[in-house]
């Protein structure tokens, strides 16, 4: 690589780190261009974690077809290291809510989700897995997976094109890569303090008891228009 | 057909369960499959009890996927329920438009014009080609062969998507069909797509076939497997594939007349057997038909208007009554019953999903066989989940 | 296929002191159907089906139609003569009266053999509330097996005789029955993330006071 691809300032900025400071991510990229590998543990694990998310093979409805789709030879979800669906969730990393999730599903893909070993994430596919999409007024359909399971990612589109799914799983190994590994902000797996599992609701005489996972999912507060309050 | 005969009409014998229970056999063991498992095409659940590895009983389980499409559709007018028959059978969405505007079309007396006809073949058969091939490339995957088989059929399907794609702007869930006609008139670039598309489609069936027709381990996992006999297919009301498999001709396409299929020349394949390789079979020979078809109306698409000018799109009120109307879908005889009672939302709108009839047969035809075996017979009936549980 | 007025005929001839009616449909369909009553429903359509100039050997549709009570305004016109001897007056007079509701299931039969149809059958529960029990047609065309489960579960209509009726799309526990017209579904419109029309007037029944606006 030739020196005139380099941003300008590039060649100063290493040698103005002091020792004592942690390296930057720009300074780190700037070394790899000049041939130096440097990282941490942290950026290490995180990006062996995010270039082999498992998905777990598992379709609901319309947006499973896309979701095959896109593991087929034309969009070919292997580029991005995870075509390994697997069958059974104790060996997926991501449950891809893709479709309609009814009353009478939502205890199973909980329970698929309880089953999960951590580190897991959840990608809610579709307008129906995010709010109950076109779907919404039945009555057998929850509105939105999110009220019992946290969704790292929301794809919409009904159903979303297999390049949305995609994009969505390149958002998510952004995510992954950008967790840090200590302090409050560090993912489930490696902290004591948070509840992995997600409560599974009872089947009732007229809905599912209770209806919402509280630690998940609270209803926001409706956005008012200055120009309409 | 011989005199009717009513032995086939008791249900299946499920407590085929032998009374002693001796010290070489251990007890009957009863199995969950699904709502989540890889082989039940979504989120279908069967309660299999079973004698060593042989099925004894079998109870199908539906709803996973109950989104309420039927009271959706007494709630909103007539033309929004037609984006909703789109996510049915989300793989046949045009000919799911079809049969809706049809028993519209026969409640409120619409015409459609001799172009819209021909497109809405053209549509229906490009449709039963997508259906055909994914449904060979899931039977074959349920069968053990996970990947190739597949592969080929969703590079065929992308093909037809992106023409469906480029003629109603969305790959999967068309809406295309309306009362009265279509929604748009395609370019004639894009029938030359469609000519190209058909022209090749048949090489793709060679190649296909040369992988798998005549390949013996598919033929000894298949054939002999989940025979159905012509008189149960009847009395359970099983349609389309399936039923022509057990040797019925039956096809709504000769029966019914509808649309400009009356014009066309083409054969009903059918099966010997009516076991599962007899349902691959027919499937493979129908898409041969539907390519006959293809290139009938496309060397005979009339020019002229796509929609009746007397349909009405809003405010569309028809007078009160009902209608029945079906066609031959993919997967069988689809069909929407409608009440109206003069107000813009149908009074009662009901949908006949083929795929669920269909599985009215499934006990009778696993019983006996072996858990596998009950993966590809499942498989081999070609169900989808939306439109078994609606 | 014969008219539904000559099958009429043929089955009252058949079966005597059986109720069949002809319900007539206005639309272009021209989808007239029988309305049986369900004492000899099973017989006739066991006849239906083996009668060699019907042959209706497919059932190929079955479904379920909620008819709650309606108010029917009726207006009575009556003539008064004037006894002055002018003109004869003409009084109007109206009557409200509740007309029952019922469940009503509908089976659309064809005939695979001879290649015709539908003939549509009705049959009707005495009411909406505890005569909601009507003979199962299993027996006789297997294809209503799950059909008929769905009715049961989606209206509520007991079928007699059906094998196997349990709900099919609901849990097990579900009490009510969601396609009739007097369902009210769960309210779990605690958020609407895009306004319009129904959805968002039952999601703001969840929404709190709005706090009173701050003067300046």
């Amino acid at each position: 690589m030739s020196d005139a691809a380099l941003p300008p300032d590039s060649a100063a900025a290493p040698a103005a780190t002091p020792a004592s400071e942690p390296i930057t991510p720009a300074q780190r990229d700037d070394l790899r261009r000049q041939g130096i590998l440097l990282t941490s543990i942290e950026e290490l694990y995180n990006w062996g974690r995010s270039h082999s998310v498992w998905p777990l093979n598992f379709g609901l409805a319309c947006c499973a077809i896309e979701m095959i789709a896109a593991s087929m030879a034309r969009f070919d979800i292997a580029r991005f290291g995870s075509e390994v669906f697997r069958p059974s969730p104790r060996q997926a990393d991501l449950l891809i809510v893709s479709g309609t999730v009814t009353k009478k599903m939502a205890p199973q893909v909980i329970r698929l989700w309880n089953q999960m070993p951590e580190p897991k994430y959840c990608i809610a596919m579709g307008a129906c897995a995010i709010s109950g999409g076109p779907f919404k007024q039945g009555y057998n359909v929850l509105k939105g997976i999110d009220r019992f399971i946290p969704v790292d990612i929301f794809i919409p589109g009904c159903p979303p094109r297999p390049e949305a799914l995609l994009h969505g799983l390149v958002q998510l190994q952004a995510k992954i890569r950008g967790q840090p590994l200590t302090g409050p902000d560090a993912p489930r797996h490696l902290r004591s303090d948070v509840e992995c599992n997600c409560p599974i609701p009872e089947f009732g005489a007229h809905d599912l008891v209770p209806t919402q996972n509280p630690t998940v999912w609270q209803p926001p507060q409706p956005i008012v228009r200055p120009d309409k309050a | 057909m011989s005199a009717p005969d009513s032995s086939f009409l008791a249900p299946p014998a499920g407590s085929q369960v032998r009374a002693v229970h001796d010290e070489f056999h251990g007890d009957l063991l009863e199995v969950s499959m699904g709502p989540h498992h890889p082989s039940t095409h979504g989120v279908f659940r069967m309660i299999v009890t079973l004698d060593g590895e042989t099925i004894v009983k079998l109870k199908p389980v539906f709803g996973y996927l109950h989104r309420n499409h039927e009271k959706l559709g007494e709630n909103t007018s007539y033309l929004a329920s037609m984006p909703y028959t789109d996510r049915l059978d989300y793989l046949n969405s045009m000919t799911n438009n079809w049969a809706y505007a049809l028993a519209v079309e026969r409640l409120a007396g619409l015409a459609v014009p001799a172009r819209a006809e021909y497109l809405r073949v053209i549509l229906a058969e490009l449709t039963r080609l997508l259906n055909h091939s994914c449904l060979a490339g899931f039977l074959l995957q349920d069968c053990g062969c996970s990947g190739t088989p597949l592969m080929y059929a969703f590079r065929e399907r992308e093909k037809i998507l992106d023409l469906f794609e480029s003629l109603s702007g969305s790959r999967m869930m068309c809406n295309f069909q309306r009362f009265g006609g279509c929604r748009v008139d395609p370019s004639a670039d894009w029938l030359a797509g469609v000519q190209q598309l058909t022209d090749g489609y048949g090489a793709f069936l060679d190649e296909f076939e040369a992988l798998l027709t005549g390949n013996e381990i598919f033929m000894a996992r298949t054939q002999g497997v989940g025979r159905l006999a012509a008189p149960l297919a009847i009395s359970a009301g099983v349609t389309g594939p399936v039923l022509r498999a057990s040797g019925v001709a039956h096809d709504l396409r000769k029966v019914d007349g509808y649309g400009a299929y009356p014009q066309f020349d083409f054969r009903v394949p059918l099966g010997d057997h009516g076991d599962t390789y007899d349902r691959y079979m027919v499937r493979i020979l129908e898409m041969r038909e539907s390519i006959q078809i293809l290139r009938q109306a496309l060397a005979r698409l009339p020019d002229g208007p796509i929609m009746d000018p007397k349909a009405k799109l809003r405010g569309f009120r028809p007078k009160a009554g009902e209608a029945y109307g079906r066609i031959e879908g993919p997967k069988g005889e689809i069909g929407f019953y409608l009440i109206s009672d003069g107000s813009p939302n149908p009074y009662r709108y009901r949908v006949r999903p083929p795929s669920f009839i269909n599985l009215t047969i499934l006990e009778d035809l696993c019983l006996g066989h072996t858990v596998a075996d009950a993966v590809i017979i499942l498989g081999s009936v070609d169900i989808v989940l939306g439109e078994v549980d609606r | 296929m014969e008219t539904v007025e000559q099958i009429r005929d043929r089955l009252l001839a058949r079966f005597p002191g059986a109720t069949v009616e002809v319900r007539s449909n206005p639309s272009p369909s021209g989808q007239h159907s029988l309305l049986l009553g369900a004492a000899t429903a099973r017989e006739i359509a066991q006849f239906l089906r083996d009668d060699p100039a019907l042959r209706l050997d497919q059932c190929s549709n079955v479904t379920g139609v909620d008819w709650p009570e309606k108010e029917v305004v009726e207006t009575t016109k009556t003539t008064v003569p004037d006894p002055a001897g002018g003109p004869a007056k003409v009084v109007e007079q109206k009557s409200r009266r509740l007309e029952p509701g019922c469940l009503e299931v509908v089976y659309h039969l064809y005939s695979i053999a001879l290649r015709h149809g539908p003939l549509v059958l009705r049959l009707r529960t005495g009411n909406r509330t505890d005569q909601v029990t009507l003979p199962s047609l299993t027996p006789v065309w297997r294809a209503c097996e799950f059909q008929e489960r769905e009715v049961f579960d989606l209206f509520g209509v007991r079928f007699e005789g059906h094998p196997d009726l349990r709900r099919i799309l609901m849990w097990d526990g579900f009490q009510d029955h969601p396609m009739r017209r007097d369902y009210v579904e769960p309210d779990d419109y605690e958020w609407e993330p895009t306004p319009h029309g129904a959805v968002l007037a039952k999601a703001k029944r969840h929404y709190p006071a709005p706090a009173p606006a701050a003067k300046p």
